[in-house]
């Protein structure tokens, strides 16, 4: 193709009026797409059994705390390796509500992304002086730091058995399954739509400067310690948000659910996703759903022992995360927008190749060395 | 009275060991301005296999220099894999390459091992010294634990302050274009310095071993002490990572002395955030002036 042919004019008009026809408003466009989500789910929610719900679920409140972290990560340049503890601090305070208080369902969701978000803060004061393996230490500290303070005060936290969690009642004669996987696919469409639009917006413009080039976004008059609180804030409301949901999934809040292993899980979704991209964390969120069954499923099929196959999901995991970071840093998502840009680019301006993007974002652009 | 020393002595005694760890850190990061977060998970793994060639009825010194041979060529080796085809990248990536290998590490050593905690001896007695009529809570393995990372630590300051290959090192990691412009083949010694990182590492795995429940996960919460550690020393010089050592170990003791053993990983939370605080840049290091 070296002639643009009438074929390709044809095909260039067709795809300039598709965009026409979306609003450029951010704000509605990420309703549509919102609403077409919610049309498609309702669909599946309605077709599966029980389990896959719980499963469809879990993948909603997986895809709350994936954008978090993806937002601070790649938005922001900075990377965390405590988002599975904030997502402790969410779930226990929902529990703590749950057991003591009689509050409305919604109150006690919002209480679990503020106390989130509080402890964001706390932690963020101190990480917006620090640069990016600074800040992965110090809340790789963090998320060790505060499993065991739940085992100190077990009365309050419940010890190992842990706190109690209730789904609010179904309203008709929708199964609990199916309902409580609607109030977490609901949950992360409402996240999904906020983070998008705050992407889009004076902050999300202002987290990319600051990413980018902190001495110059302080020239251009962004305050710079505030931003990337504020990006660190977001990131832990959101995986508070995910651990309420986590302790609702599971029916119970204890220590075990939050280890180490979870924030690193996370970190690693959030890579092979697409770091950066809010539509990537749903193959991220899809992997940690299913990947530990599916290598259960493939121990069995080499005939691992049992031993074995309990850390092969671990070991494929990190392995995963190693090549990706190698080969691919963009993840799944990269990929699939490169493939889809080099398709549709090849179609309409031939000639016109995107170079693959071949390191995380946060780093110095890679064009222009300046000294 | 008694606590006190006792837990002051046994703080002295972590802090060594942490010490061990930072150094590691910092003679990796010194060379490549990158943190090992598999330091941990890699002394992990030359200890499993130290235990595994001590149950071959080797003698224990020979496990012991094993361990620290294989920790040598194991840092080599993660260097010229891992490491060398991320250079020139966002500084995110190596961190979340060590993630990578620290969760690969673990996950091996559990499907290989086994996820209890099992025993590793130690090199002498642990029962504490008797001095006069009363039992102080510092053995002579905790003296010996103290000579080997001072040894250590000696041995490291000598090789950069007195000879010529350290000499060399320094000016890599300092100025590596303008060292390689003179002859120094700096890719070569960034691989020994992650070779060396690597034998510190595993020093600090055999010391640990014996004094902790011993499973794929004990070097964890030791790596994040020696981060701490190693902040507090500035991440740059060998001395601040023992004297690091020393404060993160008295300070994690008095928290697991007084306030009890689960509140350690937050005392040592909070003593990275003052640190981080007071001196961002670290105790021994001048602050650098911001490049635009």
């Amino acid at each position: 193709m070296t002639q643009p042919g009438p074929a390709d004019h044809a095909l260039d008009n067709i795809s300039w009026l598709w965009r026409l026809r979306l609003p450029t408003q951010p704000l509605l466009r990420h309703l549509i797409f919102a609403l077409c989500g919610v049309g498609i789910l309702y669909l599946l929610t309605s077709l599966l059994s029980p389990y896959n719900d719980y499963e469809v679920g879990e993948i909603a409140l997986y895809v709350i705390a994936l954008a978090g972290l993806s937002l601070l990560t790649g938005m922001n340049g900075q990377i965390s390796l405590g988002n599975g503890a904030f997502m402790a601090v969410g779930a226990y305070t929902m529990a703590l509500l749950m057991t003591h208080t009689q509050l409305n369902f919604i109150v006690e969701l919002l209480a679990a992304i503020g106390a989130a978000a509080v402890m964001g803060l706390l932690i963020g004061i101190p990480a917006t002086r620090l640069k990016g393996p600074y800040l992965a230490g110090m809340t790789l500290l963090f998320a060790l730091a505060l499993p065991p303070i739940a085992d100190k005060w077990s009365t309050t936290f419940g010890g190992d058995q842990g706190l109690t969690t209730t789904v609010p009642n179904a309203p008709g004669n929708i199964n609990p399954e199916e309902w409580l996987a609607w109030i977490q696919i609901i949950g992360a469409l409402i996240t999904l739509v906020l983070l998008a639009n705050l992407i889009q917006s004076r902050f999300g413009r202002s987290f990319r400067a600051v990413r980018d080039d902190e001495i110059a976004a302080s020239l251009t008059g962004i305050h710079v310690a505030r931003t990337k609180v504020l990006a660190f804030v977001i990131s832990a409301g959101c995986a508070g948000l995910a651990g309420g949901f986590l302790g609702l999934s599971t029916g119970v809040v204890n220590t075990g659910e939050f280890p180490l292993t979870l924030s690193i899980q996370l970190l690693a979704a959030m890579v092979l996703g697409g770091t950066g991209s809010l539509t990537g964390m749903l193959w991220g969120a899809v992997l940690l759903v299913y990947l530990p069954q599916w290598s259960t499923s493939l121990s069995g099929y080499f005939n691992l022992g049992s031993g074995a196959s309990a850390y092969l999901a671990t070991i494929i995991f990190g392995a995963v995360l190693i090549v990706v970071m190698i080969a691919a840093p963009t993840g799944i998502q990269g990929g699939l927008r490169w493939t889809w840009r080099h398709i549709s680019g090849s179609m309409s301006r031939p000639g016109a190749v995107i170079p693959p993007v071949s390191e995380l974002p946060g780093g110095q652009s890679p064009h222009v060395p300046m000294r | 009275m008694g606590l006190f020393i006792n837990v002051t002595l046994d703080g002295v005694s972590n802090g060594m060991i942490f010490a061990a760890l930072a150094l590691a850190l910092v003679l990796i990061f010194r060379a490549t301005k990158i943190i090992n977060f598999a330091q941990g998970a890699m002394a992990m793994m030359t200890t499993f296999l130290a235990s595994s060639l001590l149950a071959q009825d080797l003698g224990y010194w020979w496990a012991f220099v094993a361990a620290l041979a294989i920790g040598f060529v194991f840092g080599a080796l993660v260097e010229r894999v891992l490491i060398r085809p991320l250079k020139g990248k966002s500084e995110l990536n190596p961190v979340v390459v060590t993630i990578g290998l620290l969760v690969v590490l673990e996950g091996m050593a559990g499907a290989i091992y086994g996820n209890a905690s099992r025993g590793f001896p130690a090199a002498y007695s642990q029962s504490g010294i008797t001095i006069g009529h009363s039992k102080i809570a510092f053995s002579h393995f905790d003296v010996f634990i103290v000579v080997a990372v001072l040894v250590l630590m000696i041995a490291i300051l000598v090789l950069f302050r007195a000879t010529t290959l350290g000499l060399r090192m320094r000016a890599s990691a300092f100025a590596g274009e303008i060292s390689r412009l003179l002859g120094v083949r700096v890719g070569m010694l960034l691989t020994l310095g992650w070779a060396l990182a690597g034998v510190a590492g595993s020093l600090a795995g055999l010391l640990v071993a014996p004094t902790s429940s011993f499973s794929p996960y004990y070097m964890d919460l030791v790596l994040v002490y020696a981060f701490t550690a190693a902040v507090i020393g500035g991440l740059e010089s060998p001395v601040g990572a023992l004297i690091g050592g020393v404060i993160t170990g008295l300070c994690i003791s008095y928290v697991g002395g007084y306030l009890g053993s689960g509140l350690q990983p937050l005392g040592a939370l909070v003593l990275l955030m003052v640190a981080l605080m007071a001196r961002p840049e670290g105790i021994f290091a001048r602050p650098p002036a911001r490049r635009v």
